[in-house]
């Protein structure tokens, strides 16, 4: 509205707003532009204090980084040689990592690809939401669900000598992976584009030679994107590793072998490690390399996603 | 010229050897993938009927109130109950607000520059996080650096800041469902930007947002690891049915906690106890997973838009 009017008529007052509703607005404008820094805030503020922690040890001369990379002695306590080396929890890692993606993967995928082609509304909307019940099953209870069911029933048919090993671990780890790579592989098939799969049935295509001729490699990307989030997800799991792979600090030869991952290790061995110690140092750094490692994965994730999306 | 050959009726709409092929193949591969999505859910109906089976002796009103007795081999989880509830809401009463607030600064606000992006960035890490990197920045800034010292506030505030950047995630997709057209219809009658996000885009997204943070109460009750070092204890003495028995600066007992602290840290428990702890934790997070669902179904088809 113009301030003044020309055409004779009195123009109604332009309302004007108290001063607190001005200031009031501006202070929550505030308060919203700082919430929205939070997230680079807390992220950076975790590297700080973890990196904080963990730096006096890289500066010791009793330690080598090369040591802690590469060996895989693990003698945090030892009085009279201390070896800080974290190869054998990171093959752990690895190794339970490999186990559960070889198993959630085929899961995940297939499950995904179920849902969006091969089944109706109905039944999708249903196994949609026990997929969602099955990813909010805590972490603690499926640690739990390893140390005593599953590791009964590997004992049982394996005739392995503990059940708390790589398998057992895997598997959880495989059933807490699968959601995730159902439901955001799910998002990566709705997105390939209709054309592609009208294209595909015009020319006879039954569903099985769609999904495995056009809908699999037109969402390649956001497949890899969700098996990578399942690859973070079951890195940096703690809880269920912790009860349900034993904890033996060792390189495995065999999925019957129990193993102790770098998260177990730290949720572990934080509660003996007096605070400011080497080994409490020694602990955090592990934590450092953990958040590098989930960070690459994660990004390398979003990547992907992201440059699926702009290609489109 | 020949005439078309005449093809008998019931004999036009036969199937060729390449169609009956087709028709097997595609039989074959639903029936596979049907018995792996069978294969998904069997998990959970089994895991939650052969827990509540093993469960079922210690299940009771009792076991639910009353506190741990005897080196925690007999009596019930009430001092870990009230524990999980404290935890959980100072940790959302602190994270939610953030959280929406961010989305709201993210959603409605912020432009499409560096700076946006490296919050996004941000947030996806954040999301990324292992949460035993989060015990350790918790038990780094909160116990120590601002020394809250081992306490309810030191582990609700790790919690929250585990929650926080999914709650931005899920309120953000809740206010980018509100249609633009809605906040031009405001901006044009002279609203400001405030305005209008209070007036139209929050009471149409409110259902969403709170869907979000709904889920996230299931994921900080279940969460072990960030309270561990920074504020969960094997055991507090409590009065048996006592609502308010902590403090912010005590540390307390917490479901997830307990049930890591019966089934591998104390000897000789009575069988089901852990069993009836995990039953307690699962059915808590199942039913407030539920209730979040039910929400979204029930809002998604009354929306009217």
């Amino acid at each position: 509205m113009a301030p003044t009017s020309s055409t004779g008529a009195a123009a109604p007052p332009r309302p004007i707003r108290s001063r607190r509703a001005v200031w009031g607005e501006r202070g929550i404008e505030l308060l919203i532009y700082a919430s929205g820094m939070s997230a680079i805030v807390f992220i950076l503020a975790i590297l700080f204090f973890i990196f904080r922690e963990a730096a006096p040890v890289l500066f010791s001369d009793r330690f080598s980084l090369t040591q802690f990379l590469f060996s895989t002695e693990w003698y945090p306590t030892s009085v009279s040689n201390v070896r800080y080396g974290t190869l054998a929890l990171s093959a752990g890692t690895l190794a339970v990592t490999v186990l559960a993606m070889v198993l959630a993967v085929p899961f995940g995928v297939g499950g995904a690809v179920f849902l969006s082609q091969f089944c109706g509304p109905r039944l999708r909307e249903t196994l949609k939401i026990i997929i969602e019940l099955l990813a909010a099953i805590p972490s603690v209870v499926w640690g739990f669900i390893g140390l005593t069911v599953m590791s009964r029933l590997i004992v049982t048919y394996t005739g392995a000598p503990v059940g708390v090993n790589v398998l057992n671990g895997g598997i959880i780890l495989a059933l807490m992976s699968v959601p995730i790579i159902v439901s955001i592989g799910e998002d990566a098939l709705k997105a390939v584009p209709d054309s592609y799969v009208e294209a595909a049935l015009a020319l006879g295509a039954t569903r099985w030679q769609l999904v495995f001729r056009v809908l699999l490699p037109a969402a390649r990307h956001g497949l890899l994107a969700a098996v990578l989030l399942g690859v973070g997800r079951a890195i940096g799991e703690t809880m269920a590793v912790l009860m349900a792979t034993g904890h033996a600090v060792q390189i495995p030869h065999g999925i019957l072998d129990s193993v102790r991952t770098l998260t177990a290790n730290i949720a572990a061995e934080l509660g003996e490690a007096p605070a400011g110690s080497e080994h409490y140092q020694v602990l955090f750094l592990t934590g450092v390399l953990l958040f590098i490692i989930t960070m690459l994965v994660n990004l390398a994730a979003d990547l992907i996603i992201r440059g699926a999306r702009a290609r489109k | 010229m020949n005439p078309p050959p005449v093809i008998p009726v019931s004999a036009r709409f036969t199937r060729t050897p390449l169609v009956v092929r087709k028709e097997r193949q595609q039989a074959a591969v639903r029936l596979v993938l049907l018995a792996m999505a069978v294969l998904m859910v069997l998990p959970l109906l089994s895991i939650i009927s052969h827990l509540i089976v093993q469960a079922w002796p210690a299940l009771s009103w009792e076991f639910l109130v009353d506190v741990p007795r005897r080196g925690m081999t007999e009596g019930g989880i009430w001092p870990a109950l009230v524990g999980t509830v404290y935890l959980v809401v100072i940790s959302l009463a602190v994270s939610a607000p953030i959280g929406v607030l961010a989305a709201i600064y993210l959603n409605e606000y912020a432009r499409d520059n560096w700076f946006t992006r490296a919050i996004n960035l941000a947030v996806i890490s954040l999301a990324g996080v292992p949460s035993i990197v989060h015990a350790l920045f918790g038990l780094g800034a909160f116990v120590y650096a601002a020394r809250f010292g081992y306490s309810i506030l030191a582990a609700s505030l790790t919690l929250a800041i585990m929650t926080l950047p999914v709650i931005i995630a899920s309120t953000r997709e809740a206010l980018a469902a509100v249609p633009t057209a809605f906040r031009e219809a405001c901006w044009n009658v002279g609203a400001t930007r405030w305005q209008t996000i209070r007036a139209i885009v929050l009471p149409n997204s409110i259902s969403g947002i709170l869907t979000g943070v709904i889920l996230q109460v299931s994921r900080a009750a279940g969460e072990t690891a960030p309270i561990l070092f920074t504020g969960a204890v094997f055991f507090k003495a409590v009065q048996r049915g006592d609502l308010f028995p902590y403090r912010l600066t005590d540390q307390c007992m917490a479901l997830s906690m307990h049930l890591y602290t019966v089934s591998t840290q104390v000897p000789n428990v009575r069988e089901a106890i852990p069993w009836a702890t995990a039953v307690v934790l699962l059915g808590a997070v199942l039913a407030v997973n539920a209730a979040a669902i039910a929400l979204r179904v029930w809002l998604r088809n009354r929306k009217r838009w």
